[in-house]
């Protein structure tokens, strides 16, 4: 069977039929298996393929809906995860040199939640090192390539898992959110990417950048296989304790609500700091909801445009923390020296790449005594602000509308000399880290050169429900063609060689 | 209490000490894991992903772990707080995440007050609570980091819940320091969340000592010594740190801030870290934790289950014991040590003896103090009452005791049973006869009034009845033949 058919209709179709036996979740896995393989020279979505492990998952999946036992709501489907979620006994590399030959004893919460779900895992995807990068271009193992145009980046830090949805190598993904890592290269691969509400799903497992900010959620082409994916993952795990004890919402439901009542605010802060088409984007998607039935307005909501300058001084500080561990003593890479001291340093010199090397002395020099209240704790008091701020424009809001990104996707070397300009490309996701809701972009227009535009929905904390309601209606009327999957010539010349 | 001075060339200095003391607590699990809290097992076994910070695992606070840190917080009399964790982040091999989860400037108990045996109140300016770190064992060179060929890692202790207990620079001789940490340690013991070993490094104390002309108002620069094992590292290092001090300034030096560590072979410290040296330990709010606000009838619940503590035993005990003496004092310190003071409060109730019972509880149930805890007051009352009444010989008492606490029964039918049988009257008056009459000399300085001859003769008769013999009943009957 082609992989395409096996895929037909998505995740949600494709476990319906291994539910019902008609299809095998061997089938499903082996054309995945395959068709990863043969992007992988060109697009390079995946750090590890772990097909034997697949297999058997699969074949496990099959044994039990032919004995009649339930395999779960995601019954083989095809799930790629994100480098930095631990696996048992399958390299976690974070893409950086400094884990090399690490192998995590225990599985990720949301690992385990999937597998029990039925999700068969294939692979670990490409990530910027310890996601710290808005293109994917600062992994250790090399840049992701645009599925769209292989020329440009997948976005960052889940490019890896943005791009592989994107290329139909697999219908489901897993990404991590710190800043706008999931939603960003979901916009600029033309996917649905979420990132849910803090503290909704468990971070055991996720190898931590920013511990106050990481959260993970899926990528599909689908708001419903988003949804669905994020219905299994979801939920209280006491091995967090910043995990919520809250009850999950039936998303499923939520879906089919429609937006007849709902209030949407368009953040207009940000529609002037947008491309023509991002903007454009969110003015159509405004339009279509008032369609719809929802109470659209503009509303200003200017603070937020200082989240940057707070998330680049908390980002790193945690971060600075987090990656003291890599010393060399207990696992992966280790270089020698003439004492502990010398060991650490020549390890951390040759295990990290710039890009984190840069963020480690930022957030160190931002905790020193001395600095703190001028940098760490000041960047609290901006957070403290977007809060407030947020919380004000909820008051009569049920949902924001903003672009995801201030561009399409840009190319491969365009950004990589100038770290400020990258870090802009975060712009309108990062204000959603700091407060700790939830986001979600939508493919949902095509843009400058062809390539996938996305809009942003923002929910206040635990606004799943409001935020796939308005979600599910902007899918329901974007532009033809704007999501993938898209095929890239293999083999051809890397430049405009998407569709 | 005198004060404590030193002596220099140009006139008298005193000194000005405060600890900084590490309990380990006596949980089943580590503070933010399920691996067992336990000394002395084969090294990197009791560990997991998250006391090895492993990549990717969280922490989660130990309930037990926060109620007997506020156990201890309530013992000392400090307030309970809403209080946060914070991350001490420094590179050393046996931290594997390389940083430590501490209490920082919001600790759990602040503004308690230890008042030491002789009644100084000593302040207690904290009790927080952090995680332990692993144990590095330096191999070659002298032991320590610097010139070792290699170190090996133990991440058994990694995480094991600790509670700083921090005293404000209130103490002024090293004695007051060791009688600091003494009463301390009894506390600690006596709110269960402490065994108070400081051998093995269950209770670690740090000492921050300065000194100043006597009775100058201003604090002199302190310097931190570490590696004190013992209570008497403790007095011998304040008191040698203090002098060395001393002649620094007497000689028109300055001290250094600086951390120190205790050599005790040498008996001296030398400098481990200059103040330029120290680590920046770059302190922040611990995000992967929330943060520790204990409701009011959390508190209230610990603070109901907490006994009685040291001072309030002991003052339980000499108002039943009487007038007090040095052996006495020191009876209450190990009947309170071991938790038998219950027991000695319930048998003296039941109406044995007091100093009888406080005796043989210090001296003999000690031995067994788990089966001692166990004993039944009225057994043990029985017992001192057949010791007291002369049916048994306090020899013959010991002997059931210890059968009592091994096998337990009653102590008249052990004592049946071990054929002690109270000596016949008679039977006693012939064998004092005998001896009176076998030792003549002695006999005739003790009629002249030399009452120290009468232990002597005691003694004998003791010896020729193997014990049987109650000693108060021959002294009596040794007074009445001398008329
Ligand atoms: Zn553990």
């Amino acid at each position: 069977m082609s992989e395409t058919e096996a895929f037909a209709g998505g995740a949600l179709a494709i476990a319906a039929r291994v539910r019902s036996g008609e299809l095998s979740a061997r089938v499903v896995t082996e054309a995945a298996l395959e068709e990863i393989a043969a992007s992988e020279p060109l697009l390079h979505c995946f750090n590890t393929i772990t097909a034997e492990r697949a297999l058997a998952a699969a074949d496990a999946v099959d044994a039990k809906v032919l004995a009649g036992e339930d395999p779960g709501p995601l019954a083989g489907v095809p799930v790629a995860l994100k480098d930095n979620l631990c696996t048992r006994g399958v390299p976690t590399t974070c893409s950086s040199r400094i884990l090399e030959g690490w192998r995590p004893p225990y599985d990720a919460t949301v690992v385990a939640r999937l597998s029990a779900a039925g999700a068969v895992s294939v692979g670990k995807t490409n990530l910027d090192e310890f996601a710290m990068g808005s293109s994917t271009e600062t992994s250790a193992t090399g840049p992701t390539r645009n599925p769209w145009d292989p020329a440009r980046v997948p976005g960052g830090s889940s490019g890896g898992s943005a791009a592989a949805v994107a290329a139909g190598l697999v219908p489901l993904a897993l990404g991590s959110d710190t800043g706008g890592s999931i939603r960003q290269p979901a916009a600029l691969c033309g996917v649905v990417g979420l990132k849910p509400t803090y503290g909704l799903v468990s971070r055991y497992g996720l190898v931590a950048f920013a511990s106050s900010l990481d959260q993970i959620g899926p990528f599909a082409l689908t708001l419903a296989d988003a949804a669905a994916t994020l219905q299994v993952i979801a939920g209280h795990d006491e091995r967090d304790s910043t995990s919520l004890a809250h009850p999950v919402a039936d998303l499923a439901t939520e879906l089919r609500r429609g937006v007849e009542g709902l209030r949407v605010g368009v953040v207009a802060d940000f529609l002037s700091e947008a491309s023509g088409s991002c903007a454009a984007a969110v003015r159509q998607a405004a339009d279509a909801l008032a369609d719809a039935g929802a109470l659209v307005k503009e509303v200003a909501i200017p603070e937020l445009l200082h989240g940057l300058s707070a998330y680049y001084l908390i980002a790193p500080a945690e971060a600075s923390s987090n990656l003291a561990r890599y010393d060399g003593v207990r696992y992966g890479l280790r270089v020698d020296g003439d004492d502990v001291q010398e060991m650490n340093a020549r390890t951390r010199s040759a295990g990290f790449g710039d890009e984190v090397k840069r963020r480690i002395m930022l957030g160190t020099y931002v905790l020193s005594a001395g600095y703190y209240d001028a940098y760490y704790a000041q960047a609290q008091r901006v957070r403290t602000v977007i809060l407030r701020s947020f919380a004000r424009a909820y008051e009569d809001c049920d949902v924001l509308l903003a672009p995801t990104t201030p561009s399409v996707a840009f190319p491969i070397g365009a950004k990589t000399a100038d770290p400020l300009e990258m870090y802009l490309s975060d712009l309108f996701t990062i204000p959603t880290n700091l407060a700790g809701h939830p986001a979600l972009s939508v493919p949902f227009a095509l843009g400058e050169e062809g390539l996938p535009v996305g809009v942003q929905v923002l929910a206040p904390a635990l606004g799943e429900g409001p935020m796939l309601r308005a979600g599910a209606a902007l899918e329901a009327v974007a532009a033809p063609g704007a999501r993938g999957p898209v095929r890239p010539q293999l083999g051809g010349p890397l430049a405009g060689v998407a569709r | 209490m005198s004060r404590y001075t030193i002596t220099g060339e140009t006139g008298e200095w005193e000194i000005v000490v405060g600890l900084e003391v590490h309990c380990e607590l006596l949980t089943k699990t580590k503070l933010f894991c399920g691996c067992p809290n336990a000394f002395g097992d084969e090294p990197n076994t009791n560990v997991c992903p998250v006391c090895l910070g492993l990549p990717g695992s969280l922490p989660v606070l130990n309930r037990r772990a926060v109620e007997m840190a506020m156990a201890i917080g309530t013992a000392l009399g400090c307030e309970i707080r809403p209080s946060s964790f914070h991350r001490k982040n420094y590179f050393y091999p046996d931290m594997p995440k390389d940083y430590q989860v501490t209490q920082y400037d919001e600790p759990l108990n602040v503004e308690g007050r230890l008042t030491l045996v002789d009644g100084t109140p000593i302040g207690i300016v904290r009790a927080h609570m952090e995680e332990d770190t692993g144990k590095t064992t330096h191999m070659g060179g002298d032991g320590r980091i610097h010139g070792a060929d290699y170190s090996l890692v133990d991440y058994n202790r990694s995480g094991v819940p600790l509670v700083e207990i921090v005293s404000a620079p209130d103490l002024r001789s090293p004695e007051q320091a060791r009688s600091y940490v003494s009463e301390l340690r009894a506390i600690l013991v006596a709110t269960g969340a402490s065994d108070g070993r400081m051998e093995e490094g269950s209770l670690r104390v740090d000492a921050n000592v300065s000194v100043r002309r006597f009775g100058g108002e201003e604090f002199g620069t302190r310097c931190e010594i570490k590696n004190l094992n013992s209570l008497r590292s403790l007095v011998r290092a304040i008191e040698y740190e203090s002098r060395r001090q001393v002649e620094l300034l007497e000689r028109g030096g300055s001290v250094d801030q600086e951390t120190r560590h205790w050599n005790e072979v040498e008996g001296r410290t030398s400098s481990m870290r200059s103040k330029e040296e120290a680590y920046d330990y770059r302190y922040f709010p611990e995000p992967d934790l929330v943060p520790l606000a204990p409701p009011a009838e959390w508190i209230a619940e610990v603070v109901a289950k907490l006994g009685l503590m040291p001072a309030q035993r002991r003052e339980r005990l000499a108002s039943l014991l009487g007038e007090s003496s040095e052996a006495i004092e020191e009876q209450v310190a190990t009947v309170i040590d071991l938790g038998l003071d219950d027991l000695v409060v319930a048998t003296i109730a039941s109406g044995a003896d007091s100093r009888l019972v406080m005796a043989r509880a210090a001296n003999e149930a000690a031995q067994q103090p788990d089966a001692a805890r166990q004993l039944d007051p009225e057994r043990f009352g029985e017992l001192i009452g057949l010791e007291a009444a002369g049916t048994l010989s306090a020899t013959q008492a010991k002997a059931v005791l210890g059968e009592l606490l091994t096998n337990g029964g009653r102590p008249a039918d052990i004592a049946d049973r071990l054929g002690f049988k109270a000596l016949a009257s008679d039977e006693l008056g012939a064998v004092i006869d005998a001896v009176i009459a076998a030792n003549p000399g002695e006999w005739d300085r003790y009629v002249g009034g030399d009452d120290k001859v009468a232990q002597f003769l005691l003694g004998k008769v003791m010896r020729e009845t193997k014990g049987r013999a109650n000693g108060k009943l021959v002294a009596e009957a040794l007074a009445s033949r001398r008329g």
